[in-house]
């Protein structure tokens, strides 16, 4: 289990260019940000969370977004700054920022590397720019190559995000993409499925008929025609969307899945981590301007700290540790719940799952099969006790 | 009052539904000043509001007219309001029984329908006198000629003093009135003088009086205050009530031979009341009983489960409270795998039974499921006892059976004639045998025995589709018979579905079974291994679906901010599964049992 000295930071920037039709995260267009206003804010909310997690080291730090590329460096080597002097960083600490493969941003890797981010994630989606248009995303196929050659001369570590399960894509069609992709892969690359999440323009746009989705089996087909691909390629899954050659895993998106603690700083990040024993989960203010004004007045905008309870820790730990390849130890949801895992998991249900070759257990470990992976949400509302 | 049996007339009113029979009787209540205009409600004598609703009369209503006919005389009319459908057609009989004469009402834009034939021929059993009335003329559509020559070819009554009416607008009701009067007999007995004799027609749990018997005297009186003794039932009573309906309750002194109406006697529950029986005076009762009536046979038998089953209970209480009114309302306990604990219930017939789950829904606003209708099957075993069959569950073992009888019906379609294509078709694939086909004008009339389990599944939807909603269809019983009938099984990965069992004709079994197992495979919803569901009868299989594997199922993106989101999401998820069964690893919601259940659109 990760050392509970640990902690991870995730600092949101709020704002885009323009928004993507399929995200669903927390961000806005604007035109004048002031920059200045937003590292002060930012400073003042991670001393509010410092003084409730003195102790703690920091292993990574995540810009995420929204489009964090968009800061001007000299925010982000001041919220690094800030960090360092009042955590302390451990020697390999992770520091990754979001980018889109725009010149305005790739021009500013060389200055970002110098703030101190070591690992960047580029936005590429798709090396298609019919596919590219489809999705929204104002760069060109050139840009994200780019891009992506930069990154490598800039950073320790790059990554990027491709997107697939177009409406109408053939796992031909996929196949081609990815074998294409891979050669800018560097140690790392997200590979997520398209979905269609309440609240997007896709959203309204699917269920006006403009277009449809793949079904599940061509969906699993996909999958899992991604995960040989890459396996062969040598970038193995290690969590259901997310591939990595050994080593190069995403250390602060590990800390997620292993359900370590973390710190949310920004207009609707969440935290969770554990103070005086109890699991907190913090709510940042989802709206920019609220946000602000919160943190300047109190220090904190989360209107929320809920304690977790034993049980929902288990629960959590187990839904986020199936989703690694490494699985979960069994004796970590005990330690979540402080009581036998099978209060937690149906052993009878376990052990089906175990004939059916769903899961198995290595000594302590409980660990998911590739096949239990793709259906994990079926798997999850299967094993839990009632 | 006098009671001169020459100024007394009994009389009911039958129509097929839809013929505009309860408007009718409004009217005739209102011209005989029963009701001010202010107190009409469209069809006062449906009380239900299911009956109103639906435009069904279930439950036999009597009210007293005054009509001052135009040879002076006032008349006393006792009119009687009986259900058109063929389920209540127990009802109707005992109606009919208490009267000596039948107005036949026909809608003049439909004609003939299946109901207007059998409860003429009923009316007609009963001996009565039948005044055809041609409704609805008021309506563009209505042709009160080809109706009247429908009367003669398909009833073989005469209709050349038919009276054309409406009872939306009033017209024809005096000439109805007169002729009630003027064509009916009186009460064809009665004797002031001799020891009371009454018929109990009918009886029903008022929450404020008690039981309240509906009756008909034949000689001598009730009064209120005298011993009566019920003869069946051997039971004695004090008569605390006497009173009419106008259709308000109007309390009187006494009712009198030929009369009808209704008293009440202290009693609390309507099964001390035996419908059919004689009343008679304690102390001076009459030598003979009347002959009474056939008690009602359930017909039709479903279980009823509750969705949520902590109202088991609910149910429970609910089913009693309308059994209450209900004699033929049968119940009793049933506890499934499937669907949890239930009752089976049993119903005069397919409208009986979806009225009372619709009341269950209604009125006690419970969620049910109703398995799929069944018949009572007779299963005669090798050892020479014969078993009555109430669900398939309970099947005995097959290689103690010597043979299985179901019931049958006779079932009399009416239908215009470019429909019957479809509809021989539809009797011949339910294993009809054809008695009769004749024509009248370009409709048809079919005669068919069938049998009854073929026509519970969905017959009735099937015609009404066939035909567009023009055939009309009645059926009577028609005895047992012997046939090659198995119990098929559902299967969901080996497991037996007990709520899907079914009794089927052997020729129709694998039909039967992979229509169900296909529409399982619809509902089921796929899961983690790939589910065979099967259909068997005995070990043999018949029918088989797979329903593969899901292929995939989790959520693409979850990082830290997801994580409350994604619990909130399985907590829905565990939510769900409370309405989930357990069949192996299966499981299964029971949602689809309930839609696999549902019938029509098989």
């Amino acid at each position: 289990m990760p050392d509970n000295k640990n902690i991870a930071l995730y600092i949101h920037w709020p704002f885009c260019v323009s928004k993507c039709p399929y995200c669903d995260f927390n961000s806005f267009v604007a035109q004048d940000v002031n920059h200045r206003e937003w590292l002060d804010a930012y400073k003042k909310e991670l001393e509010y969370y410092y003084e409730l997690t003195k102790g703690k080291i920091v292993t990574s730090i995540f810009f995420g977004g929204g489009t964090p590329s968009l800061m001007q460096p000299f925010v982000a080597e001041g919220v690094i700054d800030k960090i360092v002097s009042l955590w302390g960083i451990c020697d390999d600490v992770e520091v990754s920022l979001e980018a889109n493969p725009s010149s305005v941003e790739y021009d500013k890797f060389i200055d970002f590397a110098a703030a101190g981010i070591n690992r960047v994630s580029i936005g590429v989606q798709s090396f298609d720019d019919r596919q590219l248009a489809f999705l929204g995303r104002k760069h060109s196929a050139e840009d994200a190559i780019k891009a992506i050659k930069i990154a490598a001369k800039s950073f320790d570590r790059y990554s990027f995000d491709l997107i697939y399960a177009l409406p109408e894509q053939t796992a031909c069609d996929w196949k081609k993409s990815l074998d294409n992709a891979l050669s800018y892969a560097g140690g790392h690359i997200s590979v997520y499925q398209l979905t269609i999440e309440k609240g997007t323009d896709f959203y309204t746009k699917y269920r006006r008929g403009d277009f449809t989705v793949l079904d599940d089996d061509c969906g699993g087909e996909l999958y899992e025609i991604t995960q040989s691909i890459m396996e062969q390629y040598g970038l193995p899954s290690y969590e259901i969307s997310n591939h990595a050659k050994k080593g190069e895993e995403s250390k602060h998106n590990m800390t997620y899945w292993r359900y370590g603690d973390y710190i949310g700083v920004g207009p609707g990040a969440h935290g969770r981590f554990i103070v005086n024993g109890e699991k907190i989960a913090t709510k940042g203010h989802r709206a920019p301007d609220i946000w602000i004004k919160k943190v300047n007045k109190t220090g904190c905008s989360s209107h929320e700290f809920e304690v977790i309870s034993r049980k929902d820790r288990a629960i959590e730990a187990l839904m986020m540790g199936l989703r690694l390849k490494e699985g979960i130890p069994l004796s970590r949801i005990e330690l979540e719940s402080g009581s036998s895992w099978k209060e937690i998991i149906n052993p009878d249900k376990m052990e089906n799952m175990i004939k059916e070759g769903f899961v198995s257990t290595k000594e302590d470990i409980l660990i998911p099969s590739s096949k239990a992976i793709q259906r994990l949400d079926s798997l999850l509302g299967y094993l839990l006790t009632e | 009052m006098s009671h001169k049996l020459e100024h007394i007339r009994n009389f009911a009113i039958i129509a097929h539904i839809d013929h505009g029979k309860s408007t009718l009787a409004d009217r005739l209540i209102q011209t005989c000043g029963g009701l001010e205009e202010r107190d009409m409600k469209q069809q006062v004598l449906d009380s239900m509001d299911i009956e109103r609703e639906r435009g069904i009369t279930i439950k036999a209503q009597t009210v007293r007219l005054i009509y001052k006919a135009k040879n002076g005389i006032e008349y006393q009319l006792n009119l009687m309001d009986t259900p058109g459908h063929v389920d209540f057609s127990y009802e109707v009989s005992r109606s009919l029984a208490s009267c000596e004469g039948s107005i036949l009402v026909v809608d003049a834009t439909q004609g003939v329908e299946a109901q207007t034939l059998a409860n003429v021929y009923q009316a007609i059993d009963n001996n009565h006198e039948i005044i055809p009335a041609i409704n609805k003329i008021d309506l563009p559509a209505a042709d009160v000629e080809k109706v009247a020559t429908e009367i003669e070819d398909v009833i073989g009554l005469d209709a050349s003093e038919a009276i054309p009416c409406s009872g939306k607008s009033g017209l024809g009701i005096d000439e109805l009135l007169e002729a009630i009067v003027t064509k009916l007999p009186p009460p064809h007995e009665g004797d002031i003088n001799a020891p009371t004799k009454a018929l109990l027609v009918d009886s029903w749990y008022d929450p404020y009086l008690g039981v309240v018997i509906l009756v008909r005297v034949i000689d001598g009186f009730l009064k209120k205050g005298q011993k009566i003794k019920f003869m069946n039932s051997k039971t004695v009573r004090e008569i605390d009530r006497v009173g009419i309906f106008t259709p308000k309750h109007v309390l009187l002194d006494e009712l009198g031979p030929g009369e009808m109406g209704f008293i009440t006697a202290g009693i609390k529950e309507i099964s001390e009341t035996q419908v059919g029986d004689t009343i008679t005076d304690d102390k001076n009762p009459c030598h003979e009983a009347l002959a009474g009536f056939k008690p009602s046979i359930p017909m039709v038998f479903c279980s009823l489960f509750p969705i949520d089953s902590s109202e088991y209970e609910k149910l429970k209480d609910s089913l009693g409270k309308l059994a209450l009114n209900d004699s033929s309302l049968h119940f009793e306990t049933e506890s499934s795998q499937a669907l949890g604990m239930g009752f089976r219930c049993g119903f005069l017939g397919l409208l009986h039974m979806e009225i009372i789950q619709e009341r269950l829904e209604r009125e006690f606003d419970l969620d049910l499921i109703p398995t799929a209708p069944s018949v009572v099957y007779h299963i005669y075993k090798t050892n020479g006892d014969m078993i009555e069959l109430y669900n398939p569950v309970d099947m005995p073992d097959i290689v103690s059976i010597d043979r299985i009888e179901e019931p049958w019906i006779k079932a009399t379609i009416l239908t215009p004639d470019e429909y019957l294509g479809g509809l021989l078709q539809l009797c011949q694939e339910r294993r009809g045998e054809q008695i009769e086909l004749t024509y009248a004008g370009n409709r048809a009339m079919l005669v068919y025995r069938l049998p009854l389990n073929e026509v519970v599944f969905d017959f009735y939807d099937r015609l009404k589709s066939i035909s567009r909603g023009y055939a009309s269809f009645d059926y009577e019983i028609d005895g047992y018979a012997p046939n090659d009938l198995v119990k098929m099984e559902i299967r969901v990965n080996n497991e037996p579905v007990d709520a899907l069992s079914m009794i089927v004709h052997r020729s129709q079994a694998e039909y039967r079974g992979r229509a169900l197992c296909e529409r399982l495979k619809e509902l089921i919803p796929r899961q983690m291994f790939k589910i065979a569901i099967q259909a068997a009868i005995g070990g043999k299989i018949i029918a088989r679906e797979t329903l593969s594997a899901l292929r995939k199922d989790v959520t693409a993106k979850c990082y830290g901010g997801d994580i409350s989101r994604k619990r909130k999401l399985l907590e829905k998820q565990k939510k769900g599964k409370k309405k989930m069964r357990q069949y192996g690893n299966v499981e299964i919601p029971q949602s689809a049992f309930i839609n696999a259940l549902k019938m029509g659109d098989n």
